[in-house]
């Protein structure tokens, strides 16, 4: 049964590992849903969030492929219930749209969305979230002529108190035993 | 410290007759990028590359020339064959294979040989030359994005910009080409990374902080296996390349012994275990032999040694040992689980786990069982083996002519396969005492392979006999290579199986596709006459009576020999698994 994951890949900092990881997908046919990228607390290290709605098995073997990658020294795979997660998403309307105030109000007190900047021509919404609810908002700010919109990819933080650096202090642990 | 070492690097100005020694490793010595490619090879300890020049490779091309009494470079006669050359060089050695070639189409060339080694876990290390750093990603002359080409099919890769980083980078790559599960790695440097001077002082890599070579064993898992093990009536070993790969094979041996576990191989495990072992039950796989294929559906324990259950190995996997309870060890973590689900997955070096589980494991000899094998063999070997290898009447057949080869070599030598329905034959009758003796390839199924690997292999093990088994297909596709074997005068036998035929496609077009045999039929040329052109002492044999005596002729003559022998035009290979069917539907006729 496909679910949705969410994978953590923690890598080095070196060009052409975004390559690395999508073609590992790509090879098996599936879709990454989507991609971030970012520094993480620990020192020169990458964190890679992806989303694939794929079966368990799949998801596993995929991971442990990414794993093989020199540069990447973990990857994790997560589902909903593991993490929390959030989204962030823009959109731009025409300035007109302030003469609707009142109800233009009420609809971002509802969603906690807020006005991001005011341009002479337009003003951008802000709103941050799960997919479904900055989608919810998208549908609701369409009768106002939405100019633009743009969602980010998912960044997502796992439940356990577990951490990075401690399991690379691990991996650097075990090398030293296995060097001897 | 850094300002240190060049400050005394600009004191040191006899960089051109300085060899590798430990004294550089502290000095530092100012020299160009091209000659730190030259003195990071040789501080690795590599002493033969197999190349082709062109232009973004020029500058370590004049290095090279410079240091020919230390490195011997081999020209090629095609890119491609220079990466095979590596593959067969590094498969008898045991060492890293260096390969070398220009930009462009050059580093194009080298793509189906590093595919091959990548799937087949052969450790080699590719420089290619590239374009200067200021015309990357301009489409300029040979330029090619190398990097973006080979990322599927790399171990690891890397573009030097900055000549700076070559000692470093040539260090990781072939610590990572060598350790865990090995694999091809390649560096791609840029014109004016060669030009440019650096302070050149090399330190090998012992550690990539990312990078774990060798797993951390789970001892509950190696107990947990030793348990079903003792408990098993009807164990069953199989073995693959990883035993080799591993430096395992006493280890190995130690362990079937022990608990009296018959054994079959993957066509890259062969060699691993010698032919005449008791428990060496043969060849797994599609043209495998019939008694460990049948039987993988009948044993109660499979326990997988460093392979990775290949689909020329399980048929179709969905019935394939679904009886039994399987243990897997390997050391790449991605094979365990994944196309067939272990019991009991052990990640780990086979050289550190199969110990371990001998300890563990009891005494036994499993006498019944191994009737089993020994009854199957029977039937094959009464409807198949004797036709195929003592052959009365009718053309030569391949199986009569590889018997021949391994009785007069006494399975000493290395034996080098192309790919297709002779190398089946060559894997099925080639007896093997020694270890890393069968070069093939395996996974990629790469047609061409065999003649460039043999002249490699042979570079690797100048004082043993190596015999090239290719088809007239095979041959063909890297057939210039004899212009290397020219130039080198290595002391190759190459025997082409001729039998004017594509042959495995046309034995499937036979069985399958109602034997229209669409594009399989060769017209071949004079291959005696091509042999001598390249001046190689070569003969064409087409009746049996000359057969072991002209097989003896090649085996003596001192220098490289081509012997063409006509074979049996439509002779299929047996037994067989048709894809689709399960091991156990293994067809003798």
């Amino acid at each position: 049964m496909k679910e949705q994951f969410t994978i953590s890949v923690f890598t080095e900092n070196r060009i052409g590992i975004l390559s690395h990881i999508s073609i590992i997908f790509t090879r098996r046919h599936i879709n990454i849903e989507s991609i971030t990228a970012s520094k993480t607390e620990a020192q020169d290290i990458y964190r890679y969030t992806i989303v694939v709605t794929e079966t368990r098995d799949m998801v596993r073997k995929v991971v442990r492929q990414i794993e093989k990658q020199i540069e990447v020294f973990q990857a994790y795979y997560h589902t909903l219930d593991e993490i929390i997660y959030q989204e962030i998403a823009l959109y731009k309307l025409p300035i007109k749209v302030i003469k609707k105030g009142a109800e233009l109000e009420k609809i971002m007190r509802q969603h906690h969305a807020r006005i991001l900047s005011v341009e002479e021509e337009f003003l951008i919404v802000e709103k941050s979230g799960h997919k479904e609810e900055t989608q919810e908002l998208l549908e609701q700010l369409e009768p106002f002529g939405v100019i633009e919109f743009v969602r980010s990819g998912r960044v997502a933080i796992i439940k356990s108190m577990w951490r990075f650096n401690e399991s690379l202090h691990e991996m650097e642990k075990h090398k030293q035993e296995t060097l001897v | 410290m850094k300002e240190a070492v060049i400050s005394k690097a600009v004191l040191s100005d006899n960089s051109e007759d300085s060899n590798f020694t430990e004294t550089d490793k502290d000095i530092g010595i100012r020299i160009t990028g091209s000659e730190a490619v030259v003195k990071s090879l040789l501080a690795e300890g590599v002493n033969t590359i197999f190349g082709y020049p062109g232009g973004a490779i020029m500058p370590v091309y004049d290095e090279l020339y410079k240091y020919q009494d230390q490195l011997h470079h081999v020209l090629t006669r095609h890119e491609q064959g220079a990466v095979h050359a590596a593959q067969g060089y590094a498969r008898v050695s045991g060492k890293v294979g260096v390969c070398i070639a220009t930009s462009g189409p050059g580093a194009t060339n080298l793509i189906t040989g590093i595919a091959d080694a990548y799937i087949d876990s052969t450790p080699i290390v590719c420089i290619t030359g590239q374009v200067g750093s200021h015309l990357l990603g301009t489409d300029a002359f040979q330029e090619t994005d190398v990097i973006g080409i080979t990322m599927p099919i790399t171990k690891w890769n890397i573009q030097i910009t900055q000549s700076e980083d070559i000692p470093v980078v040539f260090a990781k790559a072939f610590y990572i080409a060598k350790s865990g599960r090995p694999g091809p790695v390649l560096i791609d440097i840029t014109k004016d990374a060669q030009f440019n001077e650096l302070d050149f002082e090399y330190k090998k890599c012992t550690n990539i902080r990312s990078y774990i070579p060798i797993p951390v064993m789970k001892m509950s898992r190696i107990e947990e296996a030793a348990k079903i093990i003792n408990n098993a009536e009807k164990p069953f070993v199989l073995f693959g390349q990883g035993v080799i790969l591993g430096k395992a094979e006493e280890e190995f041996k130690q362990f079937i012994e022990k608990g009296g576990l018959p054994a079959a191989w993957t066509i890259l495990g062969l060699s691993a275990l010698e032919s005449s072992h008791p428990l060496n039950m043969g060849m797994l796989g599609m043209h495998g032999n019939y008694a460990p294929n049948k039987l993988t559906n009948e044993c109660d324990v499979l326990i997988a040694v460093g392979m990775r259950f290949d689909d020329r190995v399980t048929g179709d996997v969905s019935r394939y040992a679904k009886q039994a309870k399987i243990i897997h060890i390997d050391i790449d973590k991605a094979e365990i689980n994944k196309i067939v689900k272990a019991t009991i997955g052990i990640h780990a070096d086979v050289k550190d786990a199969l110990p371990m589980l001998t300890n563990l494991i009891d005494k036994k000899t499993h006498t019944k069982w191994i009737e089993e094998f020994y009854k199957l063999q029977q039937i094959e070997d009464e409807k198949i083996i004797q036709n195929d290898i003592f052959p009365t009447q009718g053309e030569i057949t391949m199986g009569e002519v590889i018997h021949i080869i391994s009785e007069k070599t006494e399975g000493n030598a290395v034996i080098v396969s192309d790919v297709g329905q002779h190398q089946m034959i060559t894997c099925r009758y080639t007896k093997f005492k020694q270890s890393k003796s069968n070069i093939t390839s395996g996974g990629l199924g790469t047609m061409g392979f065999g003649l460039p690997a043999a002249y490699g292999a042979k570079l690797a093990a100048p004082d043993r006999t190596v015999v090239a088994i290719i088809g007239d297909g095979g041959f063909q596709m890297t057939i210039q290579e004899l212009g290397t074997i020219l130039q080198t005068k290595v002391n190759l036998k190459i025997v082409v199986l001729n039998n004017n035929f594509l042959g495995m496609v046309r034995q499937w077009q036979e069985m399958f596709f109602d034997k229209r045999y669409a594009f399989t039929v060769m017209d071949n040329p004079d291959f005696v006459a091509i042999g001598h052109g390249y001046g190689i002492k070569s003969k064409k044999i087409e009746t049996r009576d000359d057969l072991s005596m002209d097989i003896q002729e090649m085996l003596d003559y001192d220098g490289a020999y081509l012997l063409e022998v006509i074979v049996g035009k439509e002779d299929n290979v047996f037994p067989m698994i048709p894809t689709g069917s399960s091991v156990a539907e293994i067809r003798l006729d």
